[in-house]
């Protein structure tokens, strides 16, 4: 069972449509209790870096969260869900992040933001293609080994990391057509 | 970088897509769902759905329509036509659209985008703008078009992006339905002074209007209803067209 973690902002139903589309079982939850227990975890966010951290403490998912990617078990990440595993962004310098990855999280600093569309990226292992961002900031890890797919927006930037059980992506692949799916269902069969 | 985004967008009246009507070879030529699918096997960026009859009754309908689309097309959904109140921003959204896009509610009442901003993010909330030529700059029209509301629509834009508007559909009533071609000179304009995206609508009735917009007009995006309803071009073939032009779409 795979759970989608539910934190009043995200977009939990559209990961939700994505599984029930592959033939995944999932189940959308903001219980800390099925997170720990489920087999693999995803953690889909929309909104700001501060807001996603303050409403994941409320429902003290934050350390479901760390306690969930300790257990090695698959954990993925989209979007804000990428951004809270650093340590701090610029969008909220007073909020900290889950601080699971070392590094930070910066605005870009040229075009206009967000950045809203599809953007090439290229991979390691995922593949290369189009998928689809909305997204004003972006990850800087500091272990560059852990980048996965990197992109371009007047400047190149993590479009996904990939660390041990940490998967992590910007870009919005329960949206990214066939593309995003094939990198979920893939995903969803390892391991 | 970037990608040029391919919009179809597809009006729906109680429950059934109108102006699709040509579709011969579908079981149901007026059905949202097969519609959608279709237009993203062609490779559509995203699909607009405008609700032109929007009122509280048929508000349950587009709902229900946005959220089988949903769960069979993984692209950007978004929706429009009437959208006036919080709650139904938040149904919508639940549902599964990105983005709803708000019209004649934003001049009436600026602080709904405002406040939807807030609420859902920017990236959510699109401030769709009539505009109509009046002697050298464009003003805003309301109800679907029917009424001038006096108000210079740069100005109104610009407004609204500090409110937190996220993207701008920038339909110009003057070429809407004429097939002569965007409004480069507004797309171009609004592009320059704005920092969020424009969506360029009204006007398409060829492969070079699409790539003129793109370029000369600066356009983020190109949304497009007859030339791809009545089978003009399919978007595969404005995408090779653009792309043989060395504007980068997603192929």
């Amino acid at each position: 069972m795979i759970a989608i973690i539910d934190y009043g902002a995200g977009n939990a139903n559209s990961v939700k449509n994505a599984l029930d589309y592959l033939g995944k079982d999932s189940v959308i939850t903001s219980d800390p209790e099925k997170i720990l227990k489920a087999d693999k975890v995803i953690f889909p966010g929309v909104g700001a870096f501060g807001d996603a951290m303050r409403e994941l403490k409320k429902r003290k998912l934050d350390s479901a969260i760390k306690e969930f990617i300790e257990s090695k078990k698959p954990f993925l990440g989209i979007c804000i869900g990428l951004q809270v595993l650093f340590r701090e962004s610029e969008e909220s310098p007073n909020v900290k992040g889950l601080g699971i990855l070392k590094g930070k999280v910066a605005k870009f600093a040229k075009g206009k933001i967000p950045q809203i569309g599809w953007n090439k990226i290229s991979s390691k292992s995922i593949g290369d293609g189009y998928a689809y961002f909305v997204n004003s900031y972006y990850a800087i890890p500091e272990d560059k080994k852990i980048i996965e797919s990197t992109s371009d927006y007047y400047v190149k930037f993590t479009a996904a990391v990939k660390k041990d059980n940490i998967f992590a992506t910007q870009f919005h692949l329960e949206k990214s057509g066939k593309f995003g799916l094939e990198i979920l269902r893939k995903w969803s069969n390892a391991g | 970088m970037l990608a040029k985004r391919i919009i179809p967008c597809l009006d729906v009246k109680d429950g059934r897509v109108v102006k699709g009507i040509k579709f011969v070879n579908f079981r149901d030529a007026g059905d949202p769902v097969e519609l959608a699918k279709y237009y993203n096997e062609q490779g559509a960026d995203e699909l607009s759905f405008l609700d032109i009859t929007a009122s509280y009754e048929n508000r349950r309908i587009i709902i229900d329509i946005i959220r089988k689309v949903a769960k069979e097309v993984f692209i950007p959904l978004s929706v429009g036509g009437g959208i006036n109140n919080i709650e139904t921003i938040r149904e919508l959204l639940n549902a599964g659209a990105e983005k709803v896009s708000i019209g004649t509610a934003a001049v009436k009442n600026p602080e709904l985008v405002k406040e939807a901003a807030k609420k859902f993010g920017s990236q959510a909330i699109v401030l769709s703008i009539d505009a109509k030529r009046k002697n050298n700059s464009w003003t805003v029209y309301i109800k679907g078009g029917r009424e001038d509301a006096n108000i210079d629509a740069l100005k109104f834009a610009k407004k609204m992006e500090k409110l937190g508007a996220g993207e701008i559909l920038l339909n110009s009533i003057d070429r809407d339905g004429t097939k002569r071609g965007y409004d480069i000179e507004l797309n171009k304009r609004f592009s320059e002074e704005l920092n969020i995206p424009i969506i360029a609508s009204g006007g398409a009735g060829s492969l070079n209007d699409i790539k003129n917009v793109l370029t000369k007009g600066k356009a983020d995006a190109a949304l497009a209803a007859s030339i791809f309803h009545y089978k003009q071009y399919t978007i595969n073939d404005v995408k090779k067209y653009l792309k043989r032009s060395n504007i980068e779409v997603r192929i």
